[in-house]
């Protein structure tokens, strides 16, 4: 019965969703259902997280057909942590959301696809099965469509088609790798792949599944060369819900490798894991560099977040057990921060009617509350002790040079510098410098935005002071990663 | 959607035809149960015999002849398909278990009864108003 639990961060928002569309009219019913289902599901994704923690993993089989036939759902310690991050996220957006959504936004379907986006999000990290995870990405990538073109202005129009087209194509490639790996091993339950996998022969096949799977999951977690759509289509929608595609959307491509890539594909460390330490590498260093020669608030951080996926990636690659908890405490890291900071373009973007930087400037004079938060976050993200960002990027670094990966450890560090580099950009520009908005914009209130934001500035801080017990805990998780047997034979139930 | 037809012969054939394709889309509907068919090509089925109508007559003729919210049409069925897992969750299974058991009554004899069939409602109210609300907010682009 306790099982049960786990269906509860998908089912709701998805009936939550179904639920607002009956009020679409009303601003404040929708509101009022949001507020308290958001509310529930964090409720929720606490309690599965403690209760995961507390007594192991937990696995259902879904209308109680035997797994692995049945489609399991599977909640281990690594999945908690990104169903509490993802719902942390959620509230902050849609508070920030209250305040920023234009009303006629509001009665077309915001509230719903948004609520149907945190049903998939959650259920990718939660599905045992690879053809469960192509269909939970569908639902997530299917309200981003509408997330992503909600407004309909003609840049958000031309982006979203190449965000679409992209998209689309790489899920094509995703039911080819589907095809071949049920050709391969004859079954699509992950646990149950991964112990077939184990027992075939590690030949050219295995190789080429393992290529097509991470060209999906590169693709939609925009790992280099295939980022290019990501910086673009996320400058385009309101500050709120790029907040959210920024903490959610790429994390569940990159959560998607990781999962892959421990269960399935271990086998060949010197191939698959050297190939995705050598993306990780690039795609730091291009991210960095299209973040450097950015202007535009958001593009530098859209840029900075691809930069960034590499860094979880570096985890991944380095495949020991720091290395990974220190990939898993840098997408938590970097959720919360980027987050914040794409919130922080939105209060940005209300002060001065622009998002370019070179026509902001004084910021710090009128608006010293926010000027100080954005800069906590900022040296946060740049990784300055004794914020989360520091111990980070420390915990990836410091098993990249016992495993003996100079090259990687040096673009990561280089990277780290470009990245304060232009988080100074931002706040010499924009808060610094002579006052470029007018009397009446200095004096619009800020308070009401930055107390949504603030949770996640507190978090981000919590998460640096309390680095070594939150290490602790991690370490866990990436034990429970690195011994794929764990995670087969509970889901097996053998 | 602007254009008027009056093809006689037109709607004197789709009075007939579309009841007799709504008529076979419940069927499909319920052989989905045991035979091919079911509630997505019950949903798309019954989508074509009302879209066979708005195609013959106007469309705000027909609007007036089904006052029915396609969109609030979806979310229900959604609500009904997501709704009907939470009976095993009440009773102590995992969700999404279905539950079957057979009666027998004078005049109709045995039949069976199954919480599938309430899933498999959800699945063509959704359906059929999806493809519609697809179809008619195309059509209706000006």
């Amino acid at each position: 019965m306790m099982n049960n639990l786990i269906i509860l961060p998908i089912i709701l928002p998805a009936m939550i969703g179904a639920i607002l569309v009956f009020f679409s009219k009303s601003q404040q019913i929708q509101r009022f259902i949001s507020v308290i289902a958001m509310t529930a599901i964090l409720i929720a994704s606490i309690w599965l997280a403690i209760d995961v923690y507390n007594n192991g993993m937990r696995v259902i089989a879904l209308g109680d057909w035997p797994i692995p036939y049945g489609i399991p759902l599977v909640a281990d310690m690594f999945a908690t942590v990104m169903v509490l991050l993802s719902a942390v996220i959620g509230v902050c957006c849609l508070f920030f959301a209250f305040r920023t959504i234009h009303p006629d936004r509001e009665r077309f379907y915001f509230y719903p696809f948004y609520f149907f986006l945190i049903a998939g999000v959650n259920g990718t990290f939660l599905t045992g099965d690879l053809f469960n995870l192509f269909v939970f990405f569908e639902v997530t990538l299917l309200a981003s469509y509408i997330l992503i073109v909600h407004g309909s202005t003609a840049f958000q129009l031309r982006e979203s088609f190449k965000y679409l087209a992209i998209n689309v194509f790489s899920s094509m490639f995703f039911l080819v790798g589907i095809a071949y790996i049920y050709a391969a091993t004859g079954t699509l339950n992950i646990a149950d792949i991964g112990r077939r996998v184990a027992e075939l022969e590690q030949d050219g096949v295995l190789n080429v599944i393992a290529v097509v799977l991470l060209f999906v999951f590169a693709t939609k977690g925009a790992l280099f060369p295939l980022y290019f759509w990501l910086p673009k289509s996320y400058t385009g929608p309101p500050a709120a819900i790029s907040a959210l595609f920024v903490g959610l959307l790429t994390k569940v491509g990159i959560y998607a490798i990781i999962r892959v890539f421990t269960v399935i594909f271990h086998h060949d460390l010197s191939f698959t894991h050297h190939f995705i330490l050598v993306l990780a590498g690039l795609t730091m260093l291009f991210g960095v560099l299209g973040a450097v020669a950015q202007y535009d608030f958001k593009g530098i951080l859209a840029y900075h977040s691809v930069s960034q996926v590499g860094y979880m990636v570096m985890g991944l690659g380095i495949f020991s057990p720091l290395a990974l908890a220190g990939a898993i405490y840098f997408m938590v890291h970097h959720s919360i921060v980027k987050a914040a900071l794409f919130l922080f373009s939105g209060v940005a973007e209300k002060i001065t009617g622009s998002t370019d930087i070179r026509n902001m400037g004084g910021l710090l004079k009128t608006h010293p509350a926010f000027s100080w938060l954005f800069f906590i976050t900022a040296m946060s993200l740049a990784g300055i002790p004794p914020l989360a960002g520091f111990f980070g990027k420390f915990s990836l670094i410091v098993p990249g040079l016992e495993e003996t990966h100079y090259v990687v450890v040096a673009v990561s560090l280089f990277v780290g510098l470009l990245t304060l580099f232009s988080m100074m950009k931002i706040f010499s520009h924009s808060f610094w410098g002579r006052q470029k908005h007018s009397s009446t914009q200095a004096n619009i209130k800020t308070g009401g935005l930055l107390i949504t934001i603030a949770p996640l500035v507190v978090l981000t801080i919590v998460m640096g002071l309390a680095a070594e017990p939150i290490f602790f805990y991690l370490l866990d998780v990436a034990h429970e990663i690195l011994d794929p047997s764990i995670y087969i034979e509970s889901v097996l139930g053998e | 959607m602007k254009w008027k037809t009056n093809n006689l012969l037109f709607i004197h054939v789709t009075r007939v035809v579309s009841f007799l394709i709504l008529a076979f889309s419940i069927y499909l509907f319920f052989a989905g149960h045991n035979d091919p068919g079911g509630g997505f090509i019950g949903g798309l089925m019954t989508a074509s015999s009302i879209l066979l109508l708005y195609l013959t007559f106007d469309k705000r003729k027909i609007d007036e002849m089904l006052p029915i919210d396609y969109v609030s049409l979806i979310s229900a069925g959604l609500l009904i398909a997501f709704g009907t897992g939470f009976i095993g969750l009440f009773i102590g299974d995992p969700y999404l278990t279905q539950y079957f058991d057979y009666f027998t009554l004078p005049w109709i004899g045995e039949f069976e009864l199954a919480t599938a069939v309430l899933f498999d409602v959800g699945i063509y109210l959704g359906v059929a108003a999806s493809a519609l609300v697809i179809i008619l907010t195309i059509a209706g682009d000006q």
